[in-house]
């Protein structure tokens, strides 16, 4: 049902790093949850629909006014590293 | 009286400090030393703020001194830390979060400081609320007041044990899959988890969207009515929020039983459900139909299904809500990286438990391409299914009661090998949870020495009727003698 490679896989996709020993108790894991998962296919869902959200809202619209927004060093106290009040991190795009 | 203010309800302390008897400072002085007593042995909280809480005391007896009152003024309570604090850290009991000081209240934070409570500290829990039994904890376990080598279920399992271990008056906790009432349950206290919307999210980490409720853990029926109505309403910084009035939900504890139509289904008593704990809830029910209670027989057909549903969907929305921890703006970092796709994955890796990876990858695996159909839509289709379940149900009845817990509290490590046999703890309140129902744990008595829960749940917004049931249930609840907790006097 779920092999190594899409182990593998899942976990680029989430970015975890996962040690070698993780991956296979993971597959392992995950194996054994997925196949207690099955019980949902014995039942006909073709004519039901979704459930996203359970309240009878929908598209919420707010008055468009401004209110006092949290202070540049409030929002700043907690980044790991700050330069110019800028937050900083490695480079998002190759160099080449 | 003095030594022991400690053990007080909300209710009771409130009217012991309208009286004059004593003032927040006395009960929050007590309540700090109650904490110094024991906590080393419940390990409830996650951090205490006792010198914050003794500057809301005054705060409070001096508010009172001008005139002020309400029921909260100058109350001990504790807070889980999934709830932002502002200047208060919050970690969700992960090292992801280690050192996160929030900028900001979140609601529930705000509206009960508004009405005068003292926040005394954080409570434990499992991970980013991941868990059933409080061992998710990235810092350490919770132990169940009531016998120490076992777990007070989770995921609010601090808030709980804080609660019955007389460590607070009451708490907040919050609720996806059943983690209000659960560990309610297990540690012999009242647990609500209010209907989807009814209580502002805004400052609730997020787990699960779609189904995560802010709820009270108290001592009494009573003062669930009281957090409730405190904490609930209109909220314009969540857009889930319910417009509804919100009622005097304690106004309306009146006692009454006579003619309520109780339903009761076979799915809740069946495989997996503790003889002992199905012989109290079933007395329980007995009790309310002594008292005028009609008992019907219904059938939840899916309920099976709620498990499957619940564990493809929460995990899911848990997946993408927890991409935003990933070393850039807040929590655990790795300054020295120089590639970013590197430095997220680390430092994924080393914040987050075994537990929470497990549901990044499940939630991951069934969003993405080739998979999302099979999981995911198939299980929001079930979930329609659970809630058509409770729709029909409710046409005959007024409220269905079941037992919260499928057996009272196991042995710590009893199931951290085995991720299925923890999720099945969580069988009996995910239904509700799926549905977006209003549900309650009350205490319905002792089995071998260790609490037992009566759960009760409700058409969507009719918290009223759900308390005032569970008050009237313990009202007439024989007085039991309880067994003596581990933590003692």
């Amino acid at each position: 049902m779920i092999d190594r490679e899409q182990v593998v896989h899942v976990a680029a996709l989430a970015r975890l790093a996962l040690s070698e020993a993780e991956i296979d108790r993971m597959q392992a894991d995950l194996q054994q949850i997925l196949q207690a998962f099955e019980a949902l296919n014995a039942l006909d869902v073709s004519d039901v629909s979704p459930t996203a959200q359970v309240i009878p809202l929908a598209t919420v619209e707010r008055p468009d006014a401004t209110e006092a927004p949290l202070s540049r060093d409030d929002v700043m106290r907690n980044a790991p590293r700050v330069e110019r009040d800028q937050i900083r991190v490695p480079a998002v795009l190759p160099e080449d | 009286m003095a030594d022991d203010l400690f053990r007080l309800t909300v209710a009771d302390a409130g009217d012991a400090l309208t009286a004059g008897d004593i003032s927040s400072v006395d009960l929050t002085r007590s309540v700090l030393d109650r904490i110094d007593a024991v906590d080393a042995r419940t390990g409830a909280f996650l951090l205490v703020t006792a010198d914050a809480a003794l500057a809301q005391a005054e705060d409070a007896d001096a508010r009172r001194a001008r005139g002020d009152a309400g029921p909260l003024l100058g109350i001990p309570l504790a807070i889980k830390d999934v709830l932002c604090t502002d200047g208060v850290a919050t970690t969700c009991a992960s090292r992801i979060l280690e050192g996160f000081v929030p900028p900001y209240d979140a609601t529930v934070v705000a509206r009960l400081k508004d009405a005068g409570a003292v926040l005394v500290g954080k409570t434990n829990m499992d991970e980013f609320a991941m868990g059933s039994s409080n061992e998710n904890s990235g810092y350490h376990p919770v132990r169940n007041p009531w016998d120490l080598s076992r777990v007070p279920g989770g995921s609010s399992g601090g808030s709980a044990a804080a609660v019955a271990a007389d460590e607070c008056l009451a708490a907040l906790g919050s609720d996806t899959g059943g983690s209000v009432r659960q560990p309610a349950a297990l540690c012999g206290c009242v647990g609500l988890k209010p209907t989807y919307g009814r209580v502002s999210r805004y400052g609730l980490v997020a787990f699960a969207s779609s189904l995560d409720q802010v709820g009270p853990l108290t001592k009494s029926v009573h003062d669930a009515a009281v957090l409730l109505e405190a904490t609930a309403g209109h909220d314009p910084r969540d857009a889930t929020s319910l417009p509804e009035p919100v009622p005097d939900y304690a106004a309306e504890l009146d006692g009454k039983v006579e003619g309520l139509r109780v339903g009761v289904a076979p799915e809740y008593f069946g495989e997996g459900i503790d003889a002992g704990v199905a012989s109290a809830v079933e007395d329980a029910i007995s009790i309310l139909k002594a008292n005028g209670a009609e008992i019907r027989e219904i059938t939840l057909p899916h309920t099976e299904y709620a498990l499957p549903v619940y564990y493809v969907i929460a995990p899911s929305e848990a997946s993408a809500n927890l991409a935003r921890y990933n070393g850039v703006k807040y929590g655990l970092s790795d300054p020295q990286a120089d590639d970013v796709d590197e430095m997220m994955a680390t430092v994924r890796a080393q914040g987050f438990g075994a537990e929470v990876k497990r549901r990044i990858m499940l939630g991951t695996f069934a969003l993405s391409s080739g998979y999302y159909d099979a999981y995911y839509l198939r299980a929001q289709k079930v979930r329609t299914l659970i809630k058509q379940d409770f729709d029909t149900a409710f046409e005959s009845v007024d409220v269905i009661a079941a037992p919260t817990s499928p057996t009272t509290a196991f042995d710590l490590g009893g199931r951290t090998a085995d991720p299925l046999a923890m999720y099945r703890a969580d069988v009996l309140t995910l239904p509700a949870s799926l549905a977006g129902l209003p549900a309650i744990s009350v205490p319905c008595g002792f089995v071998d020495g260790l609490p037992a829960g009566l759960q009760l749940i409700a058409p969507p917004l009719q918290e009223a009727r759900l308390l005032r049931v569970a008050d009237a249930y313990e009202r007439l609840r024989p007085a039991s003698p309880a067994p003596r907790q581990a933590v003692g006097a």
